[in-house]
């Protein structure tokens, strides 16, 4: 389908709610936090109108400085085991019997109506000692007694994984399913085992999906906040549990907002940065 | 020696048979056409030939070798796909030389052999373009290139040239002939255009409901089609009923067709007659009488559309030979008995 450009004013009429909403909902709040970022905070209470840099200048502490590396490797962990999961499964899946796809996906976005409180309990559950999975193991004889494998980093990054790869998988659906199975074929014939047709052909064909899957993933898992504190411990806390916790618990306004500021800046330049280096392969 | 066998290969979907007890034989270093209506089997043939489908049923041999169940990338066949399936994020070198790449050959050697492949379908100086710069020809080309990059048992092509325009067709059609003729490589081309397997092919393998309707040179499956469907499906060709008379003669509504006896077995049938051999000559002194309905006059050929007993048939014939007949006219109508086949209905 060929669609001409818009000419006249009127022609932009669709975007007017949209961009309404997005001026009302997100440019309008962003913009709210931002201000908010520079105030100065009342010992105890709310924060006063003023500008100050105070706020962005307790990041320069080394435990800020941990938190925040810990939280953009937990994010980028998250991503890219997502994205292994789902390719392959993504892959197994589009080339299945219309039926059997629909009934996946349909399981896959059942898995999407739950909430993130309801997962973390659910794995805090399946994680413990008196009613995890350790108990079926012990039950099969292959260990000694049940295991509390809650709090620790492995349970964070299982309901993370759990959590994100519906999106994963629906992200990349699309693009799988558009794919020439040709490709693969014409690979094999030229001498490619299937595995290293897989990976010579059909992963470069989707680099470009596989990337905005990546950077989707990753920021998708930088928000995280409610399951690091159900199933992890302190260390594993990240930035937007930090955000919360100075929010809602420690009533610190204008910290919080500049956390939070700095987030979103922070993942805009490494998604920058990430479709940049994209760009410079291309090139070549 | 033989190049390809194939044995009693059968691929079943479900109740539906696509291929159905397929036998064939084909000479090493020959060029098979299989042609078909869509949907007669002959890329499912194909497929099961390079590993890509399981046979239901029958053996696949290569040079005498079986390879029924060798999967595809150890067969050391080349493919050229309906939609070539080139490696847009590789160069035109790179995917030329994608076979040797895979077969741990130095970069040096890939590189020359990509040069002499490029050299070959005449796209010397292309290596290093990126291959969505190309033309259709250009890609179908280097489609081309790539499956013969690693000297395979055998090339297959499964309608190769189907993409391109109809001028450009024709051209590939004589330089895919001429290519592999010297390279002496076993080739099996499918294909639904008749002109294309006439063109190409040392043998023809007319396929059609999953099975073989005659495997024959060219000319043998023109001049002498085995059924009505292959008469119907090679060239065009006037189908008309005929039925037996007591002495055995062949009646075509009711008028003897001089010197054409029916076949012994068949007490009615179809008279298959190719338009060039339909002669026009004044009414009365034919086998039969027919209308001018239209007359379609292309230059090189005329086209003479006839109507008798509520049955359309065409006559073709040069310029020169056209007779003083025009749109409305009653003629007769002659057929020689010796390039009149009659097959079962």
């Amino acid at each position: 389908m060929r669609r001409e450009p818009p000419r006249r004013l009127a022609d932009y009429a669709p975007l007017v709610f949209p961009g309404l909403m997005l001026l009302v909902f997100f440019v309008v709040p962003f913009g709210t936090m931002t201000a908010v970022s520079f105030f100065r905070r009342q010992q105890g209470g709310f924060y006063t109108p003023d500008f100050v840099l105070d706020n962005y200048g307790r990041f320069l502490s080394p435990f800020f400085g941990n938190v925040l590396l810990f939280s953009i490797l937990l994010a980028v962990a998250v991503a890219l085991a997502c994205v292994a999961l789902a390719l392959p499964f993504t892959f197994t899946l589009s080339r299945m019997a219309r039926r059997t796809q629909v009934l996946w996906l349909v399981a896959m976005l059942s898995v999407l109506s739950l909430s993130e409180v309801i997962i973390g309990f659910a794995w805090s559950t399946l994680l413990s000692r008196t009613a995890g999975i350790t108990n079926i193991l012990v039950a099969l004889g292959l260990m000694e007694s049940p295991r509390a494998l809650v709090p620790s980093l492995g349970a964070v990054l299982t309901a993370m994984i759990y959590q994100a790869l519906p999106y994963t998988v629906l992200v990349m659906y699309p693009a799988l399913v558009r794919l020439d199975p040709t490709l693969l074929e014409a690979a094999r014939t030229l001498g490619a085992s299937p595995l290293r047709a897989f990976f010579n052909v059909v992963v470069p064909a989707l680099r470009n999906t596989l990337v905005a899957t990546v950077i989707m993933v990753f920021v998708f898992a930088l928000g995280s906040y409610l399951l690091p504190q159900i199933l992890g411990r302190p260390t594993h806390w990240t930035l937007s549990v930090l955000i919360t916790d100075q929010a809602v618990y420690q009533s610190n306004m204008p910290f919080s907002a500049a956390m939070a500021v700095f987030l979103v800046l922070l993942s805009l330049a490494l998604v920058g940065l990430t479709v940049l280096v994209g760009r410079k392969d291309d090139g070549q | 020696m033989s190049g390809l066998e194939v044995e009693e290969l059968s691929k079943r979907f479900g109740a539906f048979t696509a291929v159905d007890r397929v036998s064939l034989n084909v000479p090493k270093g020959s060029f098979v056409c299989l042609l078909g209506p869509s949907g007669c089997g002959k890329t499912t043939l194909l497929r099961m030939v390079a590993g890509l489908e399981e046979p239901s049923e029958g053996r696949v041999r290569l040079e005498g070798e079986d390879m029924t169940s060798t999967p595809t990338h150890q067969r050391n066949i080349g493919m050229v796909f309906q939609s070539l399936a080139l490696f847009t994020h590789l160069s035109v070198g790179q995917n030329i030389a994608y076979a040797l790449r895979i077969r741990g050959i130095a970069r040096e050697a890939q590189d020359k052999r990509a040069q002499e492949l490029l050299e070959m379908v005449h796209l010397g100086g292309f290596a290093d373009r990126p291959v969505a710069k190309l033309s259709g020809g250009q890609r179908q080309r280097v489609a081309i290139a790539r499956a013969l990059a690693h000297s395979p048992r055998l090339f297959l092509l499964d309608e190769p040239l189907s993409a391109l325009d109809a001028k450009l067709r024709e051209a590939m059609q004589v330089e895919l002939r001429q290519l592999q003729q010297s390279l002496g490589i076993t080739t099996v081309v499918v294909t639904h255009d008749q002109r294309e397997a006439m063109t190409m092919a040392d043998l023809v393998v007319v396929m059609g409901e999953g099975r073989v309707r005659q495997a024959a040179t060219p000319i043998e499956v023109y001049r002498n089609p085995a059924d009505a469907f292959v008469a119907g499906f090679i060239g065009s060709t006037n189908l008309l009923p005929v039925t037996r008379a007591a002495d055995g003669a062949a009646l075509l509504w009711g008028s003897p067709v001089d010197g054409l006896a029916m076949p012994a077995e068949l007490a009615s049938g179809v008279l298959s007659v190719r338009p060039e051999d339909v002669h026009l000559q004044a009414a009365g002194t034919g086998t039969l009488d027919a209308r001018i309905t239209f007359v379609r006059d292309l230059g090189a050929t005329v086209e003479t559309f006839l109507c008798t007993n509520d049955t359309t048939f065409i006559s073709v014939a040069s310029p020169r030979e056209r007779g003083p007949f025009s749109v409305g006219h009653t003629v007769g109508v002659s057929l020689p008995a010796t390039r009149c086949l009659v097959f079962a209905a």
